[in-house]
């Protein structure tokens, strides 16, 4: 039995705009469901990922009201990985890029996720298996 | 000793405006601060960033005037300063109708065939 994994994530876009940010959080969740050890570098727009006050609205075309809609966040979708990553004996350690953060005034965050810096993304990469850069294209 | 790790940029000039600088080089001087050991691959359309003599300087919104333009060269040069090597791909130089003579000092040209092997030499490689 192989001893358990680390693994590094950087992501850089923010919600809403591209599927490279749905593939990575589908690739953090089969390493959470794995029990992975897991950090998440949010840079640039990522730090938008988990802000708080994401809301979702009623879809006029879609003729439906805000519940039916039921409309996704990725908040939320975070908050269930970091859940996942524990119930599976692992972690997520959400460190949000704290200069981002201020220059998108997004500095609140979801709990459970944190402010950092770059050396946090080094010192993960130095510990981890393997680390994953997805850049914004 | 810390990972080596290969920077590869392709996508340049990219949210330059709004952050006056490159992320993928900004952030491999924040690492470097911070201990880490980094190589940088232009290629594609960013062996443009290796160009002497750019001038994003001028840009202005109604009375609202950039003062502090990215100076990419200029903060490839610092890398290179602090003992990160700043490779560009040949054939991307040539085919963009740019000679070395058009690129910073001490930049180096690596080929397409050659990329693997300068893989090789780094722990991780990181494409932005």
């Amino acid at each position: 039995m192989s001893e358990k994994k680390k693994i590094t994530v950087s992501i850089m876009d923010g919600p809403f705009e591209n599927a490279r940010t749905v593939t990575a959080l589908r690739l953090i969740d089969i390493a959470a469901r794995r029990g992975y050890d897991i950090t998440v570098f949010a840079y640039e727009g990522a730090v938008s990922l988990a802000f708080v006050k994401q809301t979702a609205h009623a879809n006029a075309v879609h003729g439906r009201d805000a519940a039916e809609e039921d409309h996704p966040l990725p908040r939320e979708w975070i908050a269930a990985l970091l859940q996942t990553a524990t119930a599976n004996g692992g972690s997520i350690d959400w460190i949000n890029c704290g200069l981002c953060v201020d220059e998108r005034g997004m500095s609140e965050a979801i709990p459970g996720t944190r402010r950092g810096s770059p050396a946090d993304l080094l010192k993960a990469a130095e510990a981890a298996d393997g680390t994953l850069i997805i850049g914004t294209r | 000793m810390a990972k080596r790790i290969l920077q590869i940029i392709d996508a340049p000039y990219r949210c330059t405006i709004e952050e006056q600088d490159d992320p993928a080089i900004w952030i491999t001087h924040a690492m470097k601060g911070a201990g880490g050991e980094f190589g940088v691959l232009l290629r594609a359309s960013a062996v443009n960033y290796a160009v002497k003599g750019q001038d994003a300087s001028g840009l202005s919104f109604g009375d609202r005037k950039q003062t502090q333009p990215m100076r990419v060269e200029h903060e490839l040069a610092r890398l290179m300063e602090k003992d990160v090597a700043v490779y560009v791909v040949e054939e991307d130089v040539k085919e963009r109708g740019l000679s070395s003579g058009d690129l910073l000092p001490g930049v180096r040209s690596v080929t397409r065939a050659g990329v693997a092997r300068l893989f090789g030499e780094f722990d991780g490689v990181w494409h932005w």
